[in-house]
């Protein structure tokens, strides 16, 4: 239990430093915004990582690769697309 | 590496996480913010990787060969029209993420000692299977809507509200099934299956017009899925993630949600833009006979010449007709003979979030340009000309002036005010709420009718000739 209430502690605190950062962000970058944290969101990786890698069984090393391959994609292409759209942003100093 | 060591590293990236959003709170800050961001990833998944645990890695190297390939090509070709979609679909991806990984790791447990199996790992497991499931699934549909696949208006259909309500409490079910019967892996799947058919069903009677409250809550229900996996893995970086991601998703709905003047529950429940509006010309035909002046790009040309200030109200129209670029080329031209242009933007305005900026930005739009709905306000009665391109619910002035119609009560552009409205438009046709909007037959108000891009062009080359 006494974990429970460690992690769950830090899950609350991040929802506030996340209400704390995120209202700071002007509506021009709101597309940015949410590529950007779809990027982050793929942070499900590591995870993933764990299940393709240690091959447990066959089914959750399928399910981990799998996962693999989404959370990548969400990774290389929410910051990619990301960069891209902050590039057009910046150009014009 | 020791196990210490890696929460280390995982807290190193979880605050670069956080550096990096902080770092979008200016388009100067922006780029750093992101890089630090994908260092922070970088840095998580090079941990990950020298884990002990890992006996083989062909199939995670194969795995992010794959993924790395898809998203970067995706990423790099993918047009800026149709970033709504491409957002879309990476929120599912996120949230078929978090149920594959809390899945295998259920399974993993299960088949271990399913004895040993906690409360909060049943719970998370739960958690993160349901909202994982209906965001891939929900995402899915949100694309189909945005990429023209599914009807983009409102299907419903009788006892569809009953309908989502039993598989929720269907998808509730299992989910306790699986919390009291973790040795029983086939409840999980059939939770996940559930939840599936409940992301459906919840997206498909959503119109195209309230797809950036969707986007926005799927993208915030992809952070809590991730968020929920974190639990179910004990790992701090993943919740602390999850959160920083389902904190942001919420944020913007609720902005969406009241630039709309509309709860959460009304646009995810009340089919807004279904098959009776529409079409229905009826009542619009008295309030617009004999009042709607047409135009010709000449004339507009004409009274662009004595402007002093110009502002542009783009809509999602713009982006359809792609007339990003041509509309940059006449507020070029307008800005070199001296006038002052803005472009001002409605929070709803297009597909998803800030989906103006980023075509008017990718059209070299410098960003001080761009004002928000409230400052937009505040210049209309000093504007000479507004030009409205693609934009109709947005600056309809009966959500301000009328009581009881669908937009009564939305926050709008004031482009009324100014003393002269040109709107660019193919037809009367009414926006996505359905009604008649008076602007068009307001005395102020002159209607170009055509397609976007060839009326902002002709009217640039009209202006070039005076």
């Amino acid at each position: 239990m006494g974990e429970t209430i460690a992690i769950l502690t830090i899950f609350v605190l991040a929802v506030f430093v996340g209400f704390e950062v995120i209202t700071k962000v002007p509506p021009i970058l709101h597309t940015p915004l949410m590529s950007g944290s779809n990027a982050i969101s793929g942070i499900t990786i590591i995870g993933a990582i764990l299940s393709a890698g240690t091959q447990y069984s066959t089914l959750t090393t399928v399910l981990g690769t799998a996962a693999v391959v989404f959370a990548t994609i969400n990774v290389v292409g929410g910051y990619l697309v990301t960069n891209r759209m902050l590039d057009m942003f910046k150009r014009k100093e | 590496m020791s196990p210490d060591l890696v929460r280390f590293a995982y807290l190193v990236a979880a605050s670069l996480f956080v550096f990096g959003l902080k770092g979008l709170s200016h388009p100067r800050t922006a780029v750093r913010g992101n890089r630090l961001s994908a260092l922070g990833m970088f840095i998580a998944i090079v941990v990950t990787l020298i884990d002990q645990q890992i006996v083989r890695f062909e199939f995670i190297v194969a795995g992010i060969v794959l993924g790395g390939a898809i998203g970067a090509i995706w990423a790099l070709k993918v047009p800026m029209t149709a970033m709504p979609q491409f957002v879309g679909l990476c929120n599912g991806f996120g949230g078929g993420a978090s149920v594959l990984v809390a899945g295998a790791a259920y399974v993993e447990a299960a088949l271990r000692s399913a004895d040993t199996i906690s409360m909060q790992f049943g719970i998370a497991t739960m958690a993160s299977g349901l909202i994982g499931g209906v965001t891939f699934w929900g995402s899915l549909i949100a694309f189909g809507k945005l990429q023209g696949i599914v009807s983009e208006k409102a299907v419903r259909f009788t006892g569809d509200h009953v309908l989502k309500g039993l598989f929720l409490l269907a998808a509730l079910a299992a989910g306790v099934l699986v919390i009291l019967q973790p040795e029983n892996t086939l409840y999980f799947w059939i939770m996940v299956a559930i939840a599936s058919v409940l992301g459906i069903l919840l997206v498909v009677p959503i119109g195209g017009a309230d797809m950036p409250v969707v986007i926005a809550l799927l993208n915030s229900y992809s952070g809590m899925a991730a968020a929920a996996t974190g639990f179910v893995l004990s790992n701090n970086v993943l919740i602390i993630s999850g959160s920083l991601v389902g904190a942001s998703g919420f944020i913007l709905t609720s902005i969406m949600c009241k630039a709309m003047n509309r709860s959460l529950a009304n646009v995810m429940f009340a089919g807004v833009g279904g098959d009776s509006g529409g079409d229905d010309a009826g009542p619009a035909d008295d309030l617009y006979e004999g009042k709607v002046k047409s135009t010709t790009a000449e004339e507009v040309a004409m009274v662009l010449d004595s402007a002093r200030r110009v502002v542009f109200v783009p809509g999602y129209g713009m982006a359809v007709a792609q007339a990003q670029h041509a509309v940059r080329d006449l507020a070029n031209k307008l800005e070199a003979d001296g006038i002052e242009v803005e472009f001002a933007i409605h929070p709803v305005a297009g597909r998803m979030p800030g989906h103006m900026n980023v075509l008017l930005a990718e059209a070299d739009v410098p960003y001080d340009r761009l004002k928000e709905m409230d400052e937009a306000n505040t210049g209309f009665e000093q504007t000479d000309v507004t030009i409205v391109i693609g934009a109709n619910d947005v600056v309809n002035p009966l959500a301000r002036d009328a009581a009881d119609t669908p937009l009564t009560g939305m926050p709008i552009l004031n482009v009324d005010k100014s003393r002269t409205v040109v709107v660019i438009k193919r037809s009367l046709s009414p926006g996505f709420a359905g009604i008649p909007n008076p602007l068009f037959a307001a005395d102020n108000c002159l209607m170009l009718f055509a397609d976007g891009k060839d009326a902002v062009q002709e009217l640039t080359a009209a202006v070039n000739e005076i």
